[in-house]
């Protein structure tokens, strides 16, 4: 290193959430401090809001008909196309978990399994509908059938350990099959996902897809649970949480599906799958009437 | 009966039905009720703990039909009990040996279906000629599908290992009482699932004709149990810890309680609630097909059906001329006795609900309400088809549901603002397209959330095809493949 490296100062990075296709602080002004693993200041994080919570859903129901209608191969190619930034960038995304504690084999480990998960979803996407669906062979003059079709905005509450590989883990099956995402980070290590979100925006994407908040759990799982136009909660959640979750979905009727892994299980494979496509996509059975 | 006289109020207008009077045609099979019904568990029927009874009256006269047991905390206790000593024997049988009891089921019910269908007729009001022909032929139909899927798991989720869940509980409503019951037993118990199912307490004399079938197909006891009650027995079984999931057929209402009540749990859930259904017709289509349609997506069951076409969505350019027809055709529905085999509309299937009906009724705009020249019985409880043109989409007869026979008329003029009507309601159970363009139907049926959509038809059903909701009409799926998986464990 040049002695004029040495003595310069580094520029440090604002973190800013992505919602909408931009990058955002939170309407508040609200930030909270992060430190790295040697207790040193790290930044400051914005500290999300019901209200932002609320704009993401905006941003999540205007993109959601443009998502539900690409194709299903444009789907799939496009969530190849983001695990091929991870990939690229998937040594920054490493020291940003080694630089929060996580041991250096796990980061690794995590971050080839989060790039895995993703191709794994963008092979599913033009996939599901054919497993999900069917053709009925109904007793009458019709022709019946059943697709599955996504259910709108899904909230998505991601889990502290591993902060990226859960995030990603919920994130891909809900919008493989064409929903749209709010997502709240780990409360303890959000910054990774200040970078997924600068993944995102270079993924063609289209913004307003996938909407990442940073925050405090306390303060927004109750509106996720509330919020009549999230029609379904992905969480991974402690058993209080699950409660109020569930008993404010219940104003709205809405689904609720928790993620049942913690610390290990979330690297392996069975924490994928059709079953998570499933579970955040509705059935409609069409009778279409035969001849005349 | 409906006394139809021979000159036509209206004047000029030549009404087939106004020429000459019907003779009185019932249906006269016995129904072979008991006087009393006792709970139906472990395989017996037995009193229930407090000794209480409730009645159970015909609401087309308001007489008594049955006294049925009314069960207590500790009569479900039992029923809980009885379901899961008999739940590893049962899961663990061979598939085949399983469906057969499910095929026997489906072969006497048909064996006994007139009895069954006048039982139903009397215990609910609908008429005769929807439980003789629909609604007993379509709860054997769902047996004998099911049964055929006991043996057959493996098919059931691609690339994964089921098994069932262990003992479910299970709450019907009071409109489609056997069929729903149908619904209900035949995936649990082709799983391999024990059940305790309530019943609706004003129809629960079928469920119990039914246990004398289970009983006559030697089903091994506490497979099936039926505890009968009002709302009070319906809260002790989906709250009972020994459900391994709940699944329940009713009101958004009480589907939303249930959910807070059982919030601090994991059981597993399915939700089959209300709707406000928009059945929409297009300028090209077949008007007359369409008003039959109309009239059957409505007035089908006295408008008792959760997916019923309450909100009629007519293109402007039709509209005079739809409603000219309906109005017709309505006028010639006979409404009255539903043992009465001519007979179109029924009872009201209970007093409160006929309250319910009135009140949202009027609600509704009185200008713009019409409803036919129609005579009801004096005893019973009835209400004449009834129409509302010129409803907007805030009206409140257009948003909540009436669960009668009562249709709100709105207008469209483009295919999008038809699809922002009909979308525009917190429910998504069904929808109805009537249009002669195929690729009009399946645009349409891409647009419409909701969970079935039916095209120039409506109100059909089939054990092959998956019914459930969007939204606030629920979650789960019931009959086809898709019905299955909410009564097994993924593994």
């Amino acid at each position: 290193m040049s002695a004029a490296a040495k003595n310069r100062i580094p520029v440090t990075k604002t973190p800013k959430v992505y919602i909408g296709g931009a990058f955002v602080r939170s309407e508040s002004a609200r930030t909270f401090k992060v430190s790295d693993r040697s207790g040193a200041f790290f930044a400051n994080m914005p500290q999300c809001t019901r209200k932002d919570l609320r704009n993401a859903v905006e941003a999540a129901a205007k993109a959601g008909p443009g998502w539900a209608r690409r194709t299903p191969y444009n789907r799939a190619q496009i969530l190849y196309r983001l695990a091929e930034m991870l990939e690229a960038r998937s040594g920054e995304l490493v020291a940003s978990l080694v630089g929060f504690g996580a041991r250096e084999a796990d980061a690794e480990r995590g971050m080839a399994t989060g790039v895995d998960r993703l191709i794994h979803y963008a092979g599913w996407a033009d996939k599901y509908a054919a497993l999900l669906g069917s053709v009925n062979p109904v007793a009458a003059p019709h022709f019946n059938f059943t697709v599955p079709e996504p259910m709108g905005v899904v909230g998505v509450i991601a889990p502290d350990s591993p902060p990226l590989l859960g995030l990603l883990s919920m994130i891909a099956p809900v919008v493989a099959s064409g929903n749209t995402v709010v997502a709240l980070a780990s409360e303890t290590v959000p910054y990774p996902a200040i970078l997924l979100g600068e993944m995102l925006a270079t993924s063609d994407l289209p913004g307003g897809v996938v909407n990442l908040l940073t925050g405090y759990r306390r303060e927004l799982v109750p509106t996720f649970a509330t919020h009549a136009h999230i029609r379904a909660i992905f969480a991974s959640a402690g058993a209080d949480e699950r409660k109020a979750l569930r008993l404010g979905a219940a104003a709205s009727v809405k689904r609720v599906r928790f993620a049942e892994q913690s610390g290990a299980g979330w690297f392996a494979d069975s924490a994928q799958g059709l079953d998570l496509v499933r579970d955040f996509v509705e059935l409609k059975t069409t009778w279409h009437p035969i001849g005349s | 009966m409906p006394t139809r006289k021979r000159n036509n109020p209206a004047g000029s207008r030549l009404i087939f039905g106004d020429l000459w009077e019907y003779d009185p045609a019932p249906e006269t099979a016995d129904p072979k009720l008991k006087g009393r019904y006792d709970l139906f568990i472990d395989g017996r029927f037995v009193r229930p703990r407090s000794g209480k009874y409730f009645p159970s009256i015909n609401p087309a006269n308001e007489r008594k039909l049955s006294d049925i047991a009314l069960a207590g905390p500790a009569d479900v206790d039992l029923a809980y009990r009885a379901a899961a000593r008999a739940f590893p024997k049962w899961s663990a049988m061979a598939g085949r040996e399983r469906g057969k009891y499910l095929f026997r089921i489906a072969r006497l019910l048909q064996d006994r279906a007139r009895e069954f269908a006048v039982a139903e007729t009397l215990d609910g009001g609908k008429p005769i000629k929807e439980s003789r022909d629909f609604d007993v032929p379509m709860a054997a139909a769902h047996f004998f599908y099911h049964a055929g899927w006991a043996d057959k798991l493996e098919y059931v989720a691609p690339g994964r290992r089921v098994s069932p869940l262990g003992v479910v509980g299970q709450v019907i409503p009071w409109n489609f009482p056997l069929l729903m019951l149908a619904w209900k037993l035949a995936p649990a118990l082709a799983m391999g699932n024990c059940v305790v199912l309530k019943p609706a307490e004003t129809t629960s004399i079928t469920a119990l004709k039914l246990a004398e079938i289970l009983q006559d197909a030697e089903l091994p006891p506490g497979v099936v149990n039926f505890v009968t009650g009002a709302g009070e027995t319906g809260a002790l079984v989906m709250g009972h810890p020994g459900a391994a999931k709940v699944a329940f057929t009713g009101s958004t209402e009480v589907g939303k309680a249930i959910m807070r009540q059982l919030a601090g749990t994991d059981k597993k859930m399915t939700m089959e609630l209300g709707c406000k259904a928009a059945n929409i017709i297009f300028d090209d289509a077949p008007i007359d097909q369409a008003v039959e349609g109309i009239v059957n997506a409505i007035f089908f069951n006295q408008g008792h059906v959760c997916c019923a076409g309450s909100r009629l969505l007519v293109q402007e350019s039709v509209a005079d001329r739809v409603v000219a027809k309906l109005k017709n055709r309505i006028r010639v529905l006979r409404v009255g006795d539903p043992l009465d085999k001519n007979t179109d509309l029924g009872a009201i299937n209970s007093r409160a609900q006929l309250a319910t009906i009135k009140r949202l009724v009027a609600s509704g705009v009185r200008e713009v309400m019409y409803q036919p020249p129609c005579a009801l019985p004096e005893r019973g409880f009835y209400f004449p088809p009834t129409l509302f043109t010129g409803v907007t989409q805030s009206h409140r007869i257009a948003r909540e549901e009436i669960f009668g026979p009562v249709l709100s008329i709105l207008t469209f003029r483009t295919v999008d603002e038809a699809i922002e009507k009909a979308n525009n309601t917190a429910y998504g159970l069904s929808a109805g397209v009537w249009t002669d363009k195929g690729s009009r139907i399946l645009r349409m049926s891409t647009e419409l959330r909701a969970g079935v959509v039916w095209a120039n038809t409506f109100n059909r059903f089939d054990p092959s095809s998956p019914f459930g909701g969007y939204k606030e009409s629920g979650f789960g799926r019931e009959g086809g493949r898709q019905g299955l998986i909410d009564y097994v464990n993924l593994a």
